[in-house]
């Protein structure tokens, strides 16, 4: 058996206008033909699966696969109900949606398969799969939009998938059910004058097709927190179907793109986008955010009381799958406080007291101080300076200091900053006369690049077992 | 202005002036209003033989807290049950129910192994389109939603089962215009506000004695795993101490009438405590009963996974005058 992969990838649009009206708009007409165009794309590639990732069914519980193989209802919009209704009759790959949840919790995830009858499938996944695959002779799976996923999670979810196409050899379609801009009309138009929300929302809808059209996939997942503020309805689904739809191409910037539509639907931007994996010749770029394998985040919460409960704690958790250890060697570990102006992100480590990561006051921007522990994790690159017994260890703190950076990084660009922004520098260490060089090397690549006032410091101990930690002040202006 | 407004001015005059009472209040009056939130827990713990999954119990405090809310206005009479359910989300407009009976199966979409129940409700849809087109003549945009397939959302089924078991009432459903998704809770507020003034003109001119339920949850921060057994009491709590605080803030106002103030903080009880106030229950309701100085009576709180949940009725019955 051949090796599996995604031989095509579609954005596709979420509402049933494509499906029940789509002469009523020269515009819905389009999206409707492209997603014709698209359908017959993925018959002539032979594919053998169609995996959906829809932005229209939310999850808490971790991320759902639907795994019932013939889920059959009808569907009626709640906003647009009076266009009709969407008889379905689906047929799902029940083995492989309980097989990629396998995968999932093998690499650290919370999922689940579902399989009940009268299951309320959602309209972006009715609207998809009732386009991209008529005759319905290829089998599909799809999985929900966990509304508190973060990157790394979104991540690991399509890698968990990939896990399964390639032991499966399957040539799989990618498809993300979603919206460029998603902010509607609030009020009732005439089909016939439909158009984009707001200028703002066209120009970065046009933006967003120009870097899927030169195959830049990463780049739009980069870019996909600072799109969701622009131009995204702020709460539930942010735009984290790139993430996915990114690390289902591997995280590339060179695959080829094709913008087949892009109109609106009472205002929301929405496209029918051709992904095809070959190499657009334009060269691999950078890859610069953490390209996750596991996920270590907020998981076991119902058990947090007992496990908080010790001042301090030393075991070194192992997750019984075998993946990376929790290591526990300092003082526990507190979540961010949230008071006005607090920026958090489950990117950095957690704090060791009550305090957030950064707070913002007017333009200025103060980090609390920031050591090398890994987030989920708390593994310290380049090894902890003692033991759990207060043992002297060898230690790297060119690896601490690299840490410490990243970790800074992570947290000046969750506040929407860059890291040229940062204006000051305070670093503690806390052997200055073995660790200064070594500390200095690693700053004159990183930070001394940019050019911050910077002050060294040496200090008795940190709470924790590192050598090298700094406060950051961050200017966010012009 | 309303008749609660002349009922609450009457200090300054000798007398209520029942003549200008009666001439704008018609017969129609709002016998309760109450928060009666929609996890799907609740029905599920119950066993009721409407749902399919079956439970060891769990959640009792609200589920009793329930049970006194149905105490409290068993011997209360009334026609219809208004009801907004942030389930049914609504982004173009508020929409109501419009044909006389739905009936189907409700599978939760989030909780699909706790809630899979066989509904059969009917509609007031005379009150429904009266409160359609007061809210249209007050310019918001509205809509009758009479597509037969048209599934009932759980939320509107939970809180329509936990409020009257025995579905033997007819229900106005409201659904939740998203507004705050697209601006701010303080425009969501203007919205809601302006469509429970609608409402309660509509009821108020109806002539039909009503109970209006907001279907909300306060904070609204969910845990990300589910225990084995969803009703493991022992894993049961509020996500952070935080949301505690937010939510014994607004029950507090609740109890000692401050419902000016909840509206004047919700933008802040909104955002901090991530609450479900912002599909806009918890404003029209407020607005509905005229933003009460009285009480409302607390039948119960817990957690949901984790989310905080009250049962709350305000007794209008006690304060506002009847027209009987």
């Amino acid at each position: 058996m051949s090796e599996g992969g995604i031989v095509a990838s579609f954005v596709v649009p979420v509402h049933p206008h494509t499906v029940l009206a789509p002469d009523q708009n020269p515009g819905w007409r389009k999206l409707r033909d492209a997603y014709d165009d698209a359908a017959a794309t993925i018959k002539d590639l032979n594919a053998d699966l169609i995996i959906i990732y829809s932005t229209t069914w939310p999850s808490i519980i971790g991320h759902q696969i639907q795994a019932d193989p013939n889920p059959e209802w009808v569907l009626v919009d709640h906003d647009f109900h009076d266009l009709g209704s969407i008889s379905y009759s689906f047929n799902i790959d029940a083995a492989f949606a309980h097989a990629w949840n396998d995968a999932s919790e093998k690499r650290g995830l919370q999922s689940r398969c579902v399989n009940y009858k009268g299951f309320p499938i959602d309209v972006g996944s009715v609207v998809a799969l009732t386009l991209l695959n008529p005759d319905n002779k290829i089998p599909a799976v799809i999985v929900s939009s966990n509304m508190y996923a973060n990157r790394s999670e979104t991540t690991v979810l399509a890698k968990s998938c990939l896990d399964v196409v390639k032991a499966q050899g399957r040539r799989a379609v990618a498809v993300t059910a979603m919206s460029l801009s998603n902010r509607m009309f609030t009020d009732f138009i005439d089909a016939k004058q439909d158009k984009i929300h707001s200028l703002k929302d066209d120009e970065w809808n046009r933006k967003i097709l120009e870097f899927l059209e030169q195959g830049r996939m990463e780049d739009v997942g980069q870019l996909s927190r600072t799109i969701h503020q622009q131009i995204r309805v702020q709460k539930v689904v942010a735009f984290k179907p790139m993430w996915w739809l990114s690390a289902m191409n591997g995280n590339r910037n060179d695959l080829t793109g094709k913008v087949l539509a892009y109109e609106a639907i009472h205002g929301a931007g929405c496209a029918v986008v051709h992904i095809d994996p070959t190499p657009s010749g334009a060269g691999e770029k950078e890859y610069d955010e953490d390209d996750v394998e596991y996920f270590h985040g907020e998981r076991g919460v119902l058990d947090s009381g007992e496990e908080d409960s010790a001042d301090t704690q030393h075991e070194h958790e192992q997750p019984s799958d075998g993946g990376q250890k929790i290591e526990r060697n300092g003082p526990a570990l507190w979540d961010p406080t949230e008071a006005e102006g607090s920026v958090n992100t489950d990117a950095a480590p957690k704090p060791v007291g009550a305090y957030p990561h950064a707070r913002k006051v007017g333009d200025m921007l103060f980090l609390s101080g920031v050591g090398p522990r890994q987030p989920g994790t708390n593994a310290i690159p380049g090894g902890p300076i003692h033991d759990e017994n207060g043992e002297p260890l060898d230690y790297d703190i060119k690896a601490q200091t690299h840490a410490v950076v990243d970790n800074v990084k992570r947290i000046v660009e969750e506040a929407g900053a860059t890291m040229d922004q940062v204006v000051d520098v305070t670093t503690f260490l806390v052997d200055m006369k073995r660790d200064f060089s070594g500390y200095n090397e690693v700053w004159a690549q990183t930070l001394g690049k940019v050019g911050p006032t910077r002050t060294t410091l040496a200090i008795d101990a940190l709470p924790t077992p590192i050598a090298v930690e700094m406060k950051v002040i961050v200017h966010l202006g012009e | 202005m309303s008749w609660w407004l002349l009922y609450k001015n009457k200090d300054a005059d000798d007398e209520l002036n029942l003549t200008d009472l009666g001439s704008v209040m018609g017969k129609g009056q709002i016998v309760a209003g109450c928060i009666a939130p929609h996890p799907p827990h609740l029905v599920y713990a119950e066993n009721p033989p409407q749902n399919e999954p079956v439970a060891e119990g769990g959640w009792e405090q609200l589920r009793w807290g329930y049970e006194r809310l149905r105490d409290s206005l068993a011997d209360k009479e009334y026609d219809a049950i208004v009801l907004l359910s942030p389930h049914w989300q609504t982004y173009v407009g508020t929409h109501f129910l419009g044909l006389p009976q739905f009936e189907g199966l409700s599978v939760d979409p989030i909780f699909p192994n706790l809630f899979r129940y066989h509904y059969d409700m009917t509609v007031d849809v005379e009150l429904a389109k009266a409160i359609h087109d007061e809210a249209e003549a007050a310019g918001l945009p509205v809509k009758m939603m009479e597509n037969p397939d048209f599934r009932v959302d759980y939320g509107t089924i939970t809180t329509g089962h936990l409020f009257n078991p025995d579905w033997d009432k007819p229900i106005v459903v409201i659904s939740s215009n998203r507004s705050t998704a697209y601006y701010s809770v303080e425009v969501m507020q203007e919205i809601m506000v302006e469509l429970g003034k609608a409402t309660r003109k509509a009821i108020e001119a109806s002539g039909k004695k009503v109970v209006v339920l907001a279907s909300n949850s306060l904070s609204h921060r969910h845990f990300t795993t589910e225990s084995e057994m969803p009703e493991d009491m022992s894993k049961e709590h509020i996500t952070s101490h935080a949301m505690h605080l937010w939510d014994m803030r607004i029950i507090e106002y609740m109890r000692t009438g401050q419902s000016q103030r909840i509206l004047d903080e919700m933008p802040e009880f909104t955002e901090q405590a991530i609450a479900e106030s912002d599909g806009g229950g918890i404003s029209w309701l407020l607005s509905t009963l005229d933003t009460p100085d009285y009480p409302a009576i607390l039948h119960g709180y817990g957690t949901i996974i984790g989310t905080g949940n009250a049962v709350v009725e305000w007794p209008c019955y006690q304060h506002e005058v009847t027209a009987a």
